[in-house]
């Protein structure tokens, strides 16, 4: 290869390497941080420490407060919960605007489009009004309810997007042979979009997983039942100096198993975009 | 006898499903297509009415009242009796408007372009051009930020961006003499918040259009580069046209995601420093309503305000679907009656 093609092909590199500085510093920093007493900058002052860990053995703020694998538990139990209930929601949204036709289904379908343009904040406060009517206000299911909403437009997109693309034929075959529309869509065209799934699933774990902003408006956050974005916030009180070790040390402890398992599933989730979206030719 | 003409034929019972391509399908048999239909549908729309169309409406009532913390509870605001104009009155009389919106057009078209739209474009080209799994690999990095919890995520900027001698660019830039070591998120607040922001935002872009470039048929490049193409030239006039409709859709959703984003500015900034200086139109809808910024809650303002921002979402989001042409991508049904 000439000179000129050799700094060519780098080029992409060295650009690449560049865009990732701000986030491997701001990330080492993190790690850093979760095992120091204090840090300046990038640099640990006072010694490296396991201090900040110690949540993991016992809770941190005394007694009354539930441990970090309780709460740890709880999160786990809400982000799984959603999770099932995204996807079997959408999948029957999906599968009713893909294979059939009833009045209303054009406009539903540009809908979900349209509701992206909804602002959380708007809804935060209706969403108020309506769980008091509920009686669902400041309860775990009411909180999920929500949270399973608002996945739903990315969902039942999704999900549509999945089925238009699965053959008919084997729909057809069984329809025929007598079976009802919901055993065709549970036995049948179910198992052909399990990627579809996987990646629904995957996202929407990822987002009960994560979720502060409708948890702590809707203030389930602080006794026993508390999820682990909310529980984070009792390192940072506003009348206490930050423990920057301690909540960055909490804080991984919540970013690791999602990295991890994002790791291992990300070809699955580059197919779901794949699915969706009408790229290529 | 009558009875028995219509088991003439081998007993085939006359309201049966119609088979495909027959016009003839029974009342009987479309009324349960369209029952299907919406019993498929039933649990996805009453969780999205519940959760998006009756809270549009609540605030929308709730905009034309003065319901706040002082008279929640004894102001009937749902009697039309309790309505008047005040509160958008008193938003476009509010000296800060102007300073909002600018600063939200500021905020989504400069968080859009050099990230949400231009870094997904460009990382999402650079890693499909490099080797595959060192691709995968850069993809992973731009990714960690959407993985992680926003407080974590926003902390670790705030850090960033401290004041010497605890902050990570002020180590950097001191010993060189530049700046003073303030905290840079009071000299250069915007800059955090697009990247913050930007940050986060660009991975959905980015694998948006790996996907679609990675769907692009080996062929087509091949051809190019037999053709003596040079790489810009192959993206300019092969890759770019192929992932026009992705492009357009990333665009459209991200303008909106911008638009009705504030959680992370509310926590870097929260519209600060000094007064609203990185203030958009959705965190004054939050403060105004569910913060005690003022010392109580007005619901009835903040509903006012969020009210616009969906108007101004929804326009947004018919007018790219008009000029996008989205409707093209919907599909007619497949086949729903044998």
């Amino acid at each position: 290869m000439t000179l000129r093609r050799r700094i060519g092909a780098t080029i992409p590199y060295v650009l690449l390497i560049l865009s990732v500085v701000p986030i491997v510093v701001g990330y080492f920093w993190l790690v850093l941080s979760s095992f120091s007493t204090t840090t300046e900058g990038l640099k640990p002052v006072g010694g490296l420490t396991l201090e900040n860990w110690s949540f993991l053995r016992e809770p941190p703020f005394g007694r009354g407060y539930p441990s970090i694998w309780r709460v740890t538990l709880n999160t786990f139990v809400v982000a799984l919960s959603m999770t099932i209930a995204v996807v079997l929601v959408s999948a029957l949204a999906g599968y009713a605007l893909s294979r059939l036709n009833f009045p209303g289904r054009k406009q539903f379908l540009s809908l979900t489009l349209i509701l992206h343009a909804f602002p959380s904040v708007t809804l935060l406060i209706g969403i108020y009004f309506v769980l008091r009517a509920l009686q669902l206000y400041n309860t775990v299911l009411g909180v999920g309810l929500v949270m399973i909403g608002f996945e739903l437009p990315f969902g039942v997109w999704l999900m549509k997007g999945f089925f238009d693309n699965v053959s008919w034929d084997m729909e057809r075959a069984a329809l025929i042979d007598g079976a009802s529309r919901f055993r065709v869509w549970w036995q049948i065209i179910l198992p052909t979009i399990k990627p579809g799934i996987a990646a629904l699933a995957i996202f929407a774990f990822i987002s009960g997983w994560n979720a502060w902003l409708i948890p702590r408006t809707f203030t389930i956050g602080a006794g026993q039942q508390a999820t682990l974005a909310v529980y984070l916030q009792n390192f940072m009180g506003d009348t206490v100096a930050v423990q920057w070790g301690a909540v960055t040390a909490v804080g991984l402890f919540q970013l690791i198993p999602v990295a991890i398992f994002f790791i291992f599933t990300q070809d699955l989730l580059l197919s779901i975009y794949a699915g969706g979206a009408k790229g290529g030719v | 006898m009558n009875v028995a003409s219509g088991l003439e034929r081998g007993g085939t019972p006359p309201l049966s499903p119609a088979h495909s391509g027959e016009e003839t399908s029974s009342i009987g048999a479309r009324l349960r297509s369209y029952v299907e239909g919406y019993g498929f549908l039933a649990p996805a729309a009453v969780l999205v009415t519940l959760f998006f169309f009756i809270p549009v409406v609540i605030i929308f009532v709730l905009s034309f009242s003065n319901l706040d913390a002082t008279n929640f509870g004894t102001l009937k605001w749902w009697l039309p009796a309790n309505w008047g104009l005040e509160n958008y009155v008193k938003i476009f009389g509010n000296k800060f408007f102007p300073k909002i919106l600018a600063n939200t057009a500021f905020y989504v078209v400069a968080t859009l372009t050099i990230f949400n739209f231009g870094s997904a474009l460009v990382i999402a080209l650079l890693t499909t051009l490099i080797e595959r799994r060192v691709g995968f690999f850069f993809r992973m990095l731009w990714l960690l930020p959407r993985l992680t919890p926003s407080v974590i995520y926003i902390m670790m900027w705030q850090r960033i961006a401290a004041a010497a001698p605890y902050g990570i660019l002020n180590q950097l830039l001191v010993p060189l003499g530049i700046g003073t070591g303030d905290n840079l998120l009071q000299t250069w607040p915007w800059a955090f918040v697009i990247l913050a922001n930007g940050m986060i935002g660009a991975s959905f872009g980015m694998v948006i259009f790996t996907s679609a470039i990675e769907a692009i048929p080996r062929d087509y490049m091949m051809a190019s580069k037999v053709d003596g193409a040079s790489t810009w030239q192959t993206i300019r006039h092969v890759i770019l046209p192929l992932i026009k409709w992705p492009m357009l859709f990333v665009i459209t959703y991200q303008t909106l995601s911008l638009l009705t984003s504030f959680e992370q500015i509310m926590l870097l900034t929260d519209g600060g420093p000094g007064l609203y200086r990185t203030e958009v139109w959705a965190l004054t809808a939050y403060h105004r309503a569910l913060s005690n910024y003022f010392g109580n809650n007005q619901w009835g303002y903040g509903a006012a305000w969020a009210v616009i921002l969906v108007i101004i979402g929804v326009v947004a989001a018919i007018v790219y679907m008009r000029v996008f042409r989205f409707d093209e991508l919907v599909q007619e049904p497949r086949i729903d009656l044998l």
